[in-house]
Order: C-alpha cells, then structure tokens, then sequence
C-alpha cells in the first residue's frame, strides 16, 4: 500500500503532539507560524505552546533560556527567518551556550529553497545549509520527503544540543515507502551506479531520481544518494560507498558554491583523498524574483530536471575524454 | 555570616578595591563599566537576595542571576571568589594563558549561567527561563544586569514586551544606567529619555534607585521581590561609569580609558 503523501511539517508536528502527551518536558516555541497539526499542539498543551510573535531573535533566546530550564524546545518559523534573522541568537545562546550547558533545542525551518514559489526571495533559503554547518555543534537535517522529516523526531528527542530541521513548504511524493532511512547513518543510497553519482539532498532528491531514470534509458547508470545529515553522517561508510566512483555530483537548492553540499563533499573528497571529479548544481549566485513554477524557476536557475540532465550528460562526456 | 550582618558598604568597597587590583594585574578587563554595577552585584550576593549555592553553582533552588553585562562584570570575579565558587588565589591570574577568568566572562566561570561578551541576549534568554519556571511551578527567581547601552539592542524590547504579555513577575531586570556607551553617553548617541517611563509603559513595575547607595539597592530589590502581581520588574540603578576614579568617573569615554597603574596604585594606598 503506498503511503499518503503529507507536509514535513505536519507530519513531524504530529509526533510532537503525540510525545507531548507522554512527555512534559517537551515545549513548542513559533513565531507567529502555523499549520493544521500546530492547532492540535495550542488547544491541547497551552502551557507548554507559546507563540513569541514575529521575533525571532527571541524566538530563539526563550528557547534557550526553556532549555536551561530542563526542557525540549522545538522552535519553529520560516526557514530564512529562523536561520538568517536571529543568526547571532543562535550563534551566542545555542551553538556556544550548548558547549559549556546541555541543552536540547530543535529548530524547525519551512521553506527550504524555492519551496515558497511565488513568494519571493525574502521567504525562499538558498543561504542557510552554508550558515548552519558553519556552526561546529549544529546537526543540519535535511529530508526529502514527510517519512524522513518523521524519524527525525526521535533524533531531536534522543540527542541533546542544537539541531536545525530544513523542510519544505510543499506536498513532496514519498521517497520511503517501505520504510524510513536510517537516520544515524546520515545518508541513504537510493541506486547504486558505475561511474557517476548523485549526492542530492532534500528537495533536489526527487530530481536526481528522475535525472538517474532517464540516463538509465540512455545507457548511462548514475548512481543517486540522498545525504540528509549534513553535519554528523558516517564518514566512513560515505567514504566507501563514493570511492568506486570517478564523477560525484552534488545537487542542492542552495547557492552554488557558497559554502553550501557542494563546497562539504570538496572538502570530504579532498580531506579522505578520493580521486574522483566533481560537478556542482546548485543555484547561481544572484537573487530572483521572476515568478512560475518551480520547475520552470529551477530551469532558469540550472537546477531544473532538464539543466540537470544536461549538466550530467556533459559530464559523462568530460569524464571520458 | 549572616547576611543581616554584612556591612554591605564595607563589603562594596572591598570589591571596588579587590576589582582595581584585578584591573591593575590585568589591563585588558573593562574597568569603568564594571565599576558602576558593583553595589548592585554586592546587594544581589550579600544582601539576602539572590539564593544561591557556590558548592553546586548549578542547583535547582538557586534563583538565577543573568550577567548580561559581560564586560562590565569583572567586579563579580573578587564577590564569586569571596563567596566560594572558585579560589581567591584564581584572581592573580586574570586574563592569563589556562586561566577561566577571561577579559570577557564566559559560562566556563562557576557562578556565570550564559554567554555574556555580545550584548543583548541576557534579558531574552533570562525570559525563557522564567517561563520555564512558571512552567515547573518553581518560586525561583531570575534576575538580570544589564547596561543601558546594551538596551539599545533590539532583541531587548522584544523580551520586554514578551515578560510583560506572559506576566513573568519572577523576572527582574536591573538596569545599569551609568548612561555612557563606548563613544560617549547614551543621550547623545540614541537615548533612552526616561527609562522607568518606557519600561513602565510596556507593562513592567519599575523603581528608580541611586545605583551606588547599596542599602537602596538592596531595599528595592527586597521589595520588587516580596512582590508577585503579575508584573515584571525592573530596577533602574542611576550609577557613574568609572565609579570613584579620578578623570575615570563619568568620563564619555571611560569605556575605553586604561587609569595609569600609579593612579591605581595610589588609589588603592589611599583608601585601605
């Protein structure tokens, strides 16, 4: 039986609202930001809710102060907005504050990418994998479908210190439809391929998929990863599974090289002496507000199904000559 | 001691003494700025305000204190070490290599709860605390210094419009209103006209104290505490930078003004 696709977010607040029935230590923090499953956590648990208004710089320092207190916050806001507007609150009261206090704060993002299509570069994210990772004890979770988004509630809840969650606004189809990745393991191998792989995370998974399907039809099998821990995966088991091949391609819907997947497998690839070749897709360097579909905006970007495609053959091509 | 018996005025200029000394060995600390709070740190530490407990500086029935001042603090280093959370001897060593009493406090400093060096983030996470409080239904309180200067942070009045709205009566607000930042003072820079009036406006029940006169500081903080009406507090401590140091006190730039070691020197001789 296939399963029903559902938002990100809602389906990980329904395992909030459900844990916060069993436990009381569990507080939900928002910045005036909502969803249907959030109505369920407000009427149900009104003292452990609290909605901060439209501040997220203390958005994030009550959470702060509520997890020095004993408690598991999960704050919650638009993905830029949470990154990028309290940059500093996160940086001073979660990322430093944690190292010398223990401290279990989550941070929910919505919105990762162009997720938010027609609302513009404010409340579209192509910046903040770069700006978390760039935070030594974040853990950067990054899923590509509502199963993935799911099982991370049990990482929020079974490991202490900052984590921030980078979802998507939209409806994505299910990737996991038997079951849910391993999420210790950080990555999970959709295909395996001969020469060139495909390291994609969130929303940019279902692309390669579709991109890895094509070029199977042309003969050429790429194998496809979804990389959903961008801070804390097994570096060893990713270490061998890339190392059969000569191409690894990174897909992200975020800034090209800006610091973002791309520049992490550089710098994995170089630090764990692969030799493999790499191309980066990834958004080009310039803010966007012409409107359309994300498909049609991810074309213009060259991170679109048929860019992608492109991009790839043409590497093929390189790696041989 | 008990503390009805501690002559509080004493015990304040001991600490002034204690933070020159400090000072004079290690130039790199902020004086001026830490000269103007420490009748409020010695009311909040001896005059029977803040619980507290220096053998297990993290326990539960402690009231918290939130340093937000960061830099204006050096003066807490002699009171946490008069008070048993680390050893006296630790002040010869300020500012060293392996030394955790840094120019800038940090949470590595038994006695300190957060992240103190940028400004402006006591009050906020101090709020979550005192929510988190209510929340556990623990009569602890959570008290927060903070200079003026910092007050122009913005995240601030966030915070204090959010104690307000969620009635954290258990939260306390001590406002260091020496009234000068790095370059000069606060009126001539962004002023904050009367703060007991703003603060007042947004919901808080304010005093206004002279920031020097420990047995007041002492009283008001007493009183706001003995209070529970659905309120935050805050605590406005009129105070001179560079308290009590010639061409230091009240200075436009006392912030960034290093007193000669002679004058330190002749300051501490004159008034053993």
């Amino acid at each position: 039986m296939s399963v029903k696709p559902l938002a990100m977010r809602d389906a990980f607040l329904e395992r909030i609202w459900l844990a916060m029935a069993e436990d009381s230590k569990i507080f939900f923090t928002c910045a005036d930001f909502g969803s249907p499953v959030l109505d369920k956590i407000r009427a149900d648990f009104p003292d452990r809710f609290v909605n901060v208004g439209i501040a997220e710089q203390n958005l994030i320092n009550v959470s702060a102060g509520l997890a020095l207190e004993g408690y598991t916050v999960f704050a919650y806001a638009i993905a830029p907005f949470i990154t990028m507007r309290c940059y500093e609150q996160v940086r001073v009261s979660l990322a430093l504050l944690s190292e010398v206090r223990p401290m279990n704060v989550n941070l929910i993002g919505v919105g990762a990418g162009y997720s938010y299509v027609v609302s513009g570069p404010t409340h579209q994210c192509y910046e903040d994998i770069t700006l978390m990772r760039a935070l030594p004890n974040f853990q950067v979770l990054s899923p590509a479908d509502h199963v993935t988004a799911s099982a991370f509630f049990d990482t929020c809840v079974n490991t202490s210190g900052p984590k921030y969650l980078r979802f998507d606004a939209q409806v994505l189809p299910v990737v996991y439809e038997s079951a849910a990745p391993d999420t210790s393991k950080g990555f999970h191998v959709h295909k395996r391929g001969e020469t060139i792989c495909l390291v994609a995370t969130g929303y940019m998974l279902h692309t390669a998929i579709k991109a890895a399907g094509e070029l199977a039809s042309e003969g050429l099998r790429v194998g496809v990863i979804d990389l959903f821990d961008l801070a804390r995966f097994s570096a060893t088991e990713f270490q061998d599974t890339l190392k059969p091949y000569v191409g690894i391609v990174s897909l992200e819907e975020g800034f090209r090289g800006r610091g973002g997947l791309d520049s992490m497998l550089f710098e994995f690839i170089s630090r764990r002496g692969l030799s493999a070749r790499m191309l980066n897709i990834g958004v080009e360097g310039a803010y966007h507000f012409e409107l359309g579909t994300r498909t049609e905006l991810h074309e213009k970007v060259g991170i679109g199904p048929q860019a992608v495609l492109n991009s790839v053959r043409a590497f093929a091509k390189s790696l041989t000559n | 001691m008990r503390n009805d018996l501690i002559d509080l005025r004493a015990k304040a200029h001991w600490v002034w003494r204690e933070t020159l000394a400090v000072h004079r060995r290690a130039p790199e600390t902020r004086l001026a700025s830490s000269l103007s709070s420490i009748e409020i740190f010695v009311a909040l530490y001896y005059g029977g305000v803040l619980r507290f407990n220096p053998s297990n500086p993290r326990d539960e029935e402690r009231d918290r204190c939130i340093i937000s001042k960061g830099h204006g603090s050096i003066c807490m280093y002699p009171i946490l070490a008069d008070l048993g959370y680390f050893p006296m001897e630790e002040l010869q060593h300020v500012c060293e290599a392996g030394s955790f009493l840094g120019g800038i406090p940090d949470p590595v400093i038994p006695g300190y709860e957060t992240v103190n060096g940028s400004l402006g983030h006591g009050l906020g996470v101090a709020t979550g605390m005192a929510l988190g409080l209510k929340r556990k239904a623990s009569d602890r309180s959570v008290f927060v210094v903070a200079g003026d200067g910092e007050l122009h942070e913005g995240a601030n009045w966030e915070a204090i419009m959010f104690a307000s709205q969620h009635k954290l009566d258990n939260l306390h607000l001590i406002v260091d209103d020496n009234r000068i930042s790095m370059l000069g003072y606060t009126d001539d820079i962004v002023s904050h006209g009367a703060l007991t009036t703003r603060l007042s406006a947004f919901g808080w029940d304010c005093i206004e104290v002279d920031g020097h006169d420990v047995l007041a500081v002492r009283d008001a903080l007493q009183q706001q505490k003995a209070i529970a009406e659905g309120k935050p507090k805050a605590l406005i401590a009129r105070t001179l930078k560079g308290h009590g140091v010639p061409g230091l006190e009240n200075a436009p730039l006392s912030h960034i003004i290093n007193p000669k070691p002679e004058l330190i020197d002749s300051l501490l001789e004159k008034t053993q």
